[in-house]
Protein backbone atom coordinates (compact mmCIF):
# COMPACT_ATOMS: atom_id res chain seq x y z
CA UNK A 1 0.00 0.00 0.00
CA UNK A 2 1.07 3.73 -0.59
CA UNK A 3 0.85 4.24 2.83
CA UNK A 4 2.70 1.32 4.23
CA UNK A 5 6.42 2.20 4.19
CA UNK A 6 9.33 0.22 5.88
CA UNK A 7 10.08 1.73 9.35
CA UNK A 8 14.12 1.92 8.66
CA UNK A 9 13.45 4.05 5.44
CA UNK A 10 11.46 6.94 6.60
CA UNK A 11 12.66 10.34 5.68
CA UNK A 12 12.49 13.74 6.89
CA UNK A 13 10.91 16.84 4.81
CA UNK A 14 10.95 20.56 5.35
CA UNK A 15 7.77 22.45 4.88
CA UNK A 16 7.73 26.21 5.03
CA UNK A 17 5.41 29.40 3.11
CA UNK A 18 8.21 31.22 0.79
CA UNK A 19 7.57 34.06 -1.94
CA UNK A 20 8.18 33.35 -5.78
CA UNK A 21 8.00 35.25 -8.53
CA UNK A 22 4.69 34.43 -10.05
CA UNK A 23 3.26 35.75 -12.90
CA UNK A 24 3.59 39.49 -14.16
CA UNK A 25 6.43 39.40 -12.00
CA UNK A 26 4.49 39.48 -8.67
CA UNK A 27 5.51 38.01 -5.74
CA UNK A 28 3.12 36.15 -4.29
CA UNK A 29 2.79 33.18 -1.03
CA UNK A 30 3.83 29.39 -1.84
CA UNK A 31 3.43 26.22 0.34
CA UNK A 32 6.95 24.46 -0.11
CA UNK A 33 7.24 21.15 1.10
CA UNK A 34 10.54 18.97 -0.20
CA UNK A 35 12.31 15.99 1.23
CA UNK A 36 15.37 16.73 3.20
CA UNK A 37 18.67 15.51 1.34
CA UNK A 38 20.40 16.76 -1.98
CA UNK A 39 18.36 14.48 -4.19
CA UNK A 40 17.58 14.57 -7.07
CA UNK A 41 13.70 15.17 -6.55
CA UNK A 42 10.50 15.00 -9.54
CA UNK A 43 8.92 18.53 -8.69
CA UNK A 44 4.86 18.91 -8.28
CA UNK A 45 2.92 22.12 -8.74
CA UNK A 46 0.03 21.61 -6.29
CA UNK A 47 -3.15 23.86 -7.26
CA UNK A 48 -5.27 24.46 -4.22
CA UNK A 49 -9.14 23.91 -4.50
CA UNK A 50 -11.76 26.40 -5.09
CA UNK A 51 -12.22 26.69 -0.92
CA UNK A 52 -8.68 28.07 -0.97
CA UNK A 53 -4.99 27.74 0.35
CA UNK A 54 -5.74 25.73 2.67
CA UNK A 55 -5.09 23.30 5.84
CA UNK A 56 -5.83 20.20 3.52
CA UNK A 57 -3.51 21.58 0.70
CA UNK A 58 -0.40 22.07 3.13
CA UNK A 59 -1.21 18.14 4.44
CA UNK A 60 -1.34 17.61 0.81
CA UNK A 61 2.04 19.17 -0.15
CA UNK A 62 3.41 16.84 3.00
CA UNK A 63 2.25 13.62 1.81
CA UNK A 64 3.54 14.22 -1.58
CA UNK A 65 6.60 15.09 0.25
CA UNK A 66 6.84 12.46 2.22
CA UNK A 67 6.75 10.19 -0.81
CA UNK A 68 9.95 12.20 -2.20
CA UNK A 69 8.80 15.02 -4.48
CA UNK A 70 9.71 18.86 -4.42
CA UNK A 71 6.03 20.15 -4.02
CA UNK A 72 5.02 23.70 -4.47
CA UNK A 73 1.70 25.29 -3.74
CA UNK A 74 1.23 28.75 -4.53
CA UNK A 75 -1.81 30.46 -3.19
CA UNK A 76 -4.04 31.55 -6.44
CA UNK A 77 -6.30 34.41 -4.09
CA UNK A 78 -3.16 35.81 -2.84
CA UNK A 79 -3.74 38.96 -4.95
CA UNK A 80 -6.99 39.63 -3.15
CA UNK A 81 -6.29 39.56 0.04
CA UNK A 82 -5.60 37.56 3.02
CA UNK A 83 -7.93 36.07 5.91
CA UNK A 84 -9.03 32.29 6.58
CA UNK A 85 -9.22 30.70 3.97
CA UNK A 86 -13.18 30.63 3.89
CA UNK A 87 -13.51 34.55 4.14
CA UNK A 88 -10.75 34.66 1.15
CA UNK A 89 -12.62 32.09 -1.08
CA UNK A 90 -15.76 33.92 -0.40
CA UNK A 91 -14.70 37.11 -1.41
CA UNK A 92 -12.90 35.83 -4.24
CA UNK A 93 -16.29 33.66 -5.45
CA UNK A 94 -18.47 36.75 -5.16
CA UNK A 95 -15.91 38.54 -8.14
CA UNK A 96 -16.36 35.75 -10.70
CA UNK A 97 -13.58 33.84 -9.28
CA UNK A 98 -9.45 33.81 -10.10
CA UNK A 99 -8.94 34.68 -13.84
CA UNK A 100 -7.73 31.48 -16.13
CA UNK A 101 -5.03 33.62 -17.62
CA UNK A 102 -3.75 34.44 -13.91
CA UNK A 103 -3.62 30.94 -13.05
CA UNK A 104 -1.62 29.75 -16.11
CA UNK A 105 0.46 32.83 -16.06
CA UNK A 106 1.30 31.97 -11.84
CA UNK A 107 1.76 27.90 -13.05
CA UNK A 108 4.00 28.57 -16.04
CA UNK A 109 6.56 30.63 -13.85
CA UNK A 110 6.34 27.83 -11.24
CA UNK A 111 7.17 25.44 -13.41
CA UNK A 112 10.10 27.25 -14.36
CA UNK A 113 11.03 27.96 -10.31
CA UNK A 114 10.79 24.22 -9.34
CA UNK A 115 13.23 23.28 -12.52
CA UNK A 116 15.77 25.20 -11.47
CA UNK A 117 16.31 23.81 -8.42
CA UNK A 118 19.77 22.43 -7.73
CA UNK A 119 17.91 19.50 -5.78
CA UNK A 120 15.46 18.77 -8.94
CA UNK A 121 15.80 15.97 -11.50
CA UNK A 122 14.71 18.16 -14.24
CA UNK A 123 10.87 16.42 -14.22
CA UNK A 124 7.63 18.59 -13.00
CA UNK A 125 4.23 17.59 -12.47
CA UNK A 126 0.93 19.08 -12.23
CA UNK A 127 -1.71 18.16 -9.63
CA UNK A 128 -5.19 20.05 -8.22
CA UNK A 129 -8.17 18.89 -6.68
CA UNK A 130 -11.85 20.77 -7.55
CA UNK A 131 -11.47 23.82 -9.48
CA UNK A 132 -7.85 23.29 -8.99
CA UNK A 133 -8.23 19.83 -11.16
CA UNK A 134 -9.53 22.24 -13.53
CA UNK A 135 -6.73 24.71 -13.33
CA UNK A 136 -3.98 21.62 -13.75
CA UNK A 137 -5.75 20.64 -16.70
CA UNK A 138 -5.53 24.46 -18.54
CA UNK A 139 -2.24 24.92 -17.21
CA UNK A 140 -0.74 21.91 -18.69
CA UNK A 141 -2.59 22.39 -22.01
CA UNK A 142 -1.43 26.07 -22.10
CA UNK A 143 1.78 26.07 -20.72
CA UNK A 144 4.25 23.31 -22.40
CA UNK A 145 7.26 21.15 -20.63
CA UNK A 146 5.22 19.61 -17.72
CA UNK A 147 5.53 16.11 -17.34
CA UNK A 148 2.44 14.73 -15.93
CA UNK A 149 -1.07 16.01 -14.81
CA UNK A 150 -3.91 14.78 -12.07
CA UNK A 151 -6.92 15.74 -12.34
CA UNK A 152 -8.94 15.49 -9.34
CA UNK A 153 -12.67 15.74 -10.28
CA UNK A 154 -11.88 18.76 -11.83
CA UNK A 155 -15.54 20.49 -12.55
CA UNK A 156 -15.89 22.99 -15.30
CA UNK A 157 -13.11 21.49 -17.89
CA UNK A 158 -16.56 20.80 -20.13
CA UNK A 159 -18.23 23.83 -20.29
CA UNK A 160 -21.71 24.42 -21.12
CA UNK A 161 -22.68 26.64 -24.17
CA UNK A 162 -23.38 30.30 -22.10
CA UNK A 163 -21.43 29.60 -19.34
CA UNK A 164 -17.89 31.00 -20.18
CA UNK A 165 -17.19 34.02 -18.22
CA UNK A 166 -14.82 36.78 -18.29
CA UNK A 167 -12.81 35.29 -15.54
CA UNK A 168 -13.19 31.62 -17.23
CA UNK A 169 -13.59 32.44 -21.25
CA UNK A 170 -12.04 29.60 -22.85
CA UNK A 171 -13.64 26.05 -21.81
CA UNK A 172 -10.30 23.87 -20.81
CA UNK A 173 -11.28 21.01 -23.30
CA UNK A 174 -11.00 23.12 -26.31
CA UNK A 175 -6.89 23.12 -25.43
CA UNK A 176 -7.27 19.46 -25.48
CA UNK A 177 -4.78 19.15 -28.41
CA UNK A 178 -2.58 20.96 -26.96
CA UNK A 179 -1.89 19.15 -24.04
CA UNK A 180 1.65 17.01 -24.66
CA UNK A 181 2.02 15.27 -20.72
CA UNK A 182 -0.05 12.42 -19.74
CA UNK A 183 -3.11 13.01 -17.98
CA UNK A 184 -4.52 10.74 -14.72
CA UNK A 185 -8.00 11.40 -13.77
CA UNK A 186 -9.92 10.60 -10.90
CA UNK A 187 -13.81 11.00 -10.40
CA UNK A 188 -16.90 10.02 -8.30
CA UNK A 189 -19.59 8.87 -10.43
CA UNK A 190 -22.01 10.98 -8.18
CA UNK A 191 -20.66 14.15 -8.70
CA UNK A 192 -22.80 16.94 -10.43
CA UNK A 193 -19.45 18.86 -11.45
CA UNK A 194 -18.22 17.25 -13.25
CA UNK A 195 -20.99 14.79 -14.50
CA UNK A 196 -20.48 11.55 -15.27
CA UNK A 197 -21.27 12.71 -19.34
CA UNK A 198 -19.02 15.27 -18.78
CA UNK A 199 -16.09 12.97 -17.79
CA UNK A 200 -17.02 10.97 -21.13
CA UNK A 201 -17.03 13.99 -23.18
CA UNK A 202 -13.52 14.79 -21.82
CA UNK A 203 -12.57 11.19 -22.27
CA UNK A 204 -13.51 11.32 -26.00
CA UNK A 205 -11.75 14.64 -26.88
CA UNK A 206 -8.37 12.79 -25.52
CA UNK A 207 -9.22 10.16 -27.41
CA UNK A 208 -9.91 11.97 -30.83
CA UNK A 209 -6.09 13.99 -29.63
CA UNK A 210 -4.62 10.80 -29.43
CA UNK A 211 -3.23 11.78 -26.01
CA UNK A 212 -1.95 9.47 -23.38
CA UNK A 213 -4.13 9.66 -20.08
CA UNK A 214 -5.80 7.60 -17.62
CA UNK A 215 -9.28 8.13 -15.85
CA UNK A 216 -10.35 5.87 -12.96
CA UNK A 217 -14.41 6.44 -11.84
CA UNK A 218 -15.77 5.49 -8.33
CA UNK A 219 -19.12 4.32 -7.60
CA UNK A 220 -20.52 5.20 -4.52
CA UNK A 221 -18.09 8.61 -4.80
CA UNK A 222 -19.19 12.33 -5.41
CA UNK A 223 -17.34 15.19 -5.05
CA UNK A 224 -14.29 15.94 -3.01
CA UNK A 225 -14.04 12.08 -1.97
CA UNK A 226 -10.76 12.60 -0.70
CA UNK A 227 -11.99 15.24 1.63
CA UNK A 228 -11.79 13.36 5.18
CA UNK A 229 -13.62 16.14 7.42
CA UNK A 230 -16.55 16.28 4.69
CA UNK A 231 -19.66 13.89 4.04
CA UNK A 232 -18.13 13.35 0.60
CA UNK A 233 -15.75 11.42 2.14
CA UNK A 234 -15.48 7.85 1.00
CA UNK A 235 -12.23 5.89 2.80
CA UNK A 236 -11.44 3.62 0.37
CA UNK A 237 -11.99 5.50 -3.49
CA UNK A 238 -9.77 7.42 -1.51
CA UNK A 239 -7.07 4.86 -0.32
CA UNK A 240 -7.23 3.51 -3.95
CA UNK A 241 -7.05 7.04 -5.11
CA UNK A 242 -3.77 7.95 -3.77
CA UNK A 243 -2.23 4.30 -4.88
CA UNK A 244 -3.23 5.80 -8.44
CA UNK A 245 -1.65 8.97 -8.28
CA UNK A 246 1.54 7.63 -6.69
CA UNK A 247 1.89 5.04 -9.45
CA UNK A 248 1.29 7.36 -11.69
CA UNK A 249 3.80 10.29 -10.32
CA UNK A 250 6.69 7.52 -10.06
CA UNK A 251 5.87 6.33 -13.52
CA UNK A 252 6.45 10.01 -15.23
CA UNK A 253 8.46 11.99 -12.86
CA UNK A 254 11.32 9.23 -11.96
CA UNK A 255 11.80 7.40 -15.24
CA UNK B 1 -18.94 20.25 -7.13
CA UNK B 2 -17.22 23.42 -7.83
CA UNK B 3 -19.96 25.40 -9.72
CA UNK B 4 -18.64 28.72 -9.11
CA UNK B 5 -22.79 30.03 -8.81
CA UNK B 6 -22.84 33.02 -7.45
CA UNK B 7 -24.56 36.33 -7.29
CA UNK B 8 -24.61 39.54 -4.88
CA UNK B 9 -26.78 42.93 -4.61
CA UNK B 10 -26.29 45.72 -2.26
CA UNK B 11 -28.49 45.69 0.78
CA UNK B 12 -28.95 48.64 3.51
CA UNK B 13 -28.44 47.63 7.29
CA UNK B 14 -25.68 45.77 9.99
CA UNK B 15 -24.67 42.82 11.00
CA UNK B 16 -22.77 41.13 14.39
CA UNK B 17 -19.65 39.44 13.69
CA UNK B 18 -17.07 38.08 16.03
CA UNK B 19 -15.80 41.24 16.98
CA UNK B 20 -19.43 43.65 16.55
CA UNK B 21 -21.27 45.10 14.61
CA UNK B 22 -20.99 46.67 11.68
CA UNK B 23 -22.39 47.90 8.79
CA UNK B 24 -23.36 46.13 5.03
CA UNK B 25 -23.11 46.88 2.39
CA UNK B 26 -23.61 43.68 -0.15
CA UNK B 27 -24.99 40.67 -0.12
CA UNK B 28 -23.58 37.40 -1.70
CA UNK B 29 -25.33 34.67 -2.42
CA UNK B 30 -24.06 31.10 -3.91
CA UNK B 31 -24.24 27.61 -4.25
CA UNK B 32 -21.53 25.65 -3.67
CA UNK B 33 -18.62 23.88 -1.18
CA UNK B 34 -19.93 24.26 1.99
CA UNK B 35 -17.41 24.92 5.13
CA UNK B 36 -19.20 24.13 8.12
CA UNK B 37 -22.32 22.48 7.40
CA UNK B 38 -22.38 18.70 6.97
CA UNK B 39 -23.79 18.87 3.11
CA UNK B 40 -21.40 18.28 0.46
CA UNK B 41 -22.85 21.68 -0.85
CA UNK B 42 -24.90 24.49 -0.10
CA UNK B 43 -26.74 27.72 -0.12
CA UNK B 44 -24.02 30.23 0.32
CA UNK B 45 -25.55 33.40 2.11
CA UNK B 46 -22.58 36.32 2.97
CA UNK B 47 -23.93 38.89 4.63
CA UNK B 48 -20.07 41.87 3.69
CA UNK B 49 -18.84 45.24 3.80
CA UNK B 50 -16.44 44.93 0.87
CA UNK B 51 -14.31 48.12 2.18
CA UNK B 52 -14.06 46.77 5.68
CA UNK B 53 -11.95 44.00 4.93
CA UNK B 54 -12.21 40.32 3.55
CA UNK B 55 -12.98 39.29 7.40
CA UNK B 56 -16.11 42.01 7.43
CA UNK B 57 -18.34 38.72 6.70
CA UNK B 58 -21.54 37.52 8.28
CA UNK B 59 -21.79 33.51 6.80
CA UNK B 60 -24.75 31.24 6.26
CA UNK B 61 -24.83 27.88 4.89
CA UNK B 62 -28.23 26.20 4.51
CA UNK B 63 -29.55 23.25 2.56
CA UNK B 64 -31.84 24.37 -0.43
CA UNK B 65 -34.89 23.44 1.36
CA UNK B 66 -33.95 25.65 4.68
CA UNK B 67 -33.12 28.37 1.88
CA UNK B 68 -36.65 27.73 0.40
CA UNK B 69 -37.83 28.32 4.07
CA UNK B 70 -36.11 31.02 4.66
CA UNK B 71 -37.46 33.07 1.52
CA UNK B 72 -41.35 32.24 2.45
CA UNK B 73 -40.45 33.72 5.74
CA UNK B 74 -39.03 37.01 4.42
CA UNK B 75 -41.35 37.12 2.13
CA UNK B 76 -44.29 36.81 4.57
CA UNK B 77 -42.60 39.08 7.15
CA UNK B 78 -42.22 41.77 4.42
CA UNK B 79 -45.60 41.43 3.24
CA UNK B 80 -46.81 41.96 7.06
CA UNK B 81 -44.62 44.62 7.26
CA UNK B 82 -45.81 46.28 4.33
CA UNK B 83 -49.46 45.83 5.60
CA UNK B 84 -49.05 47.23 8.95
CA UNK B 85 -46.81 50.23 7.74
CA UNK B 86 -47.83 51.27 4.23
CA UNK B 87 -46.59 54.36 4.90
CA UNK B 88 -42.99 53.31 5.83
CA UNK B 89 -42.90 50.97 3.41
CA UNK B 90 -43.83 52.85 0.53
CA UNK B 91 -40.98 55.33 1.15
CA UNK B 92 -38.18 51.92 0.93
Amino acid sequence: MWNSGHTDAYRGIVAAVTTYPAGKGDLIHAYLARPEGAGPFPGVLLIHHMPGWDEFYQEFARRLANHGYTVLCPDLYCRFGHGTPDDVAASVRAGGGVADDDVVADGGAALGWLRSLPTSNGRVGIIGSCSGGRHAVLTASRVPGFDAVVDLWGGGVVVAAGQLTKQRPVAPIEYTKDLEAPLLGLFGNEDHSPTPSDVDRHEQALKAHGKTYEFHRYDGAGHGFFYYDRPAYRPQASMDGWSKIFAFLNEHLRA
Amino acid sequence: MCLMISVSAPVTGSGRGPTGWFRLTQVNVGFDHATHAPLDHALLLDFVNPELGIGARIAVELDLASGRTLVAQLQAAISAAEASEPAIASRE
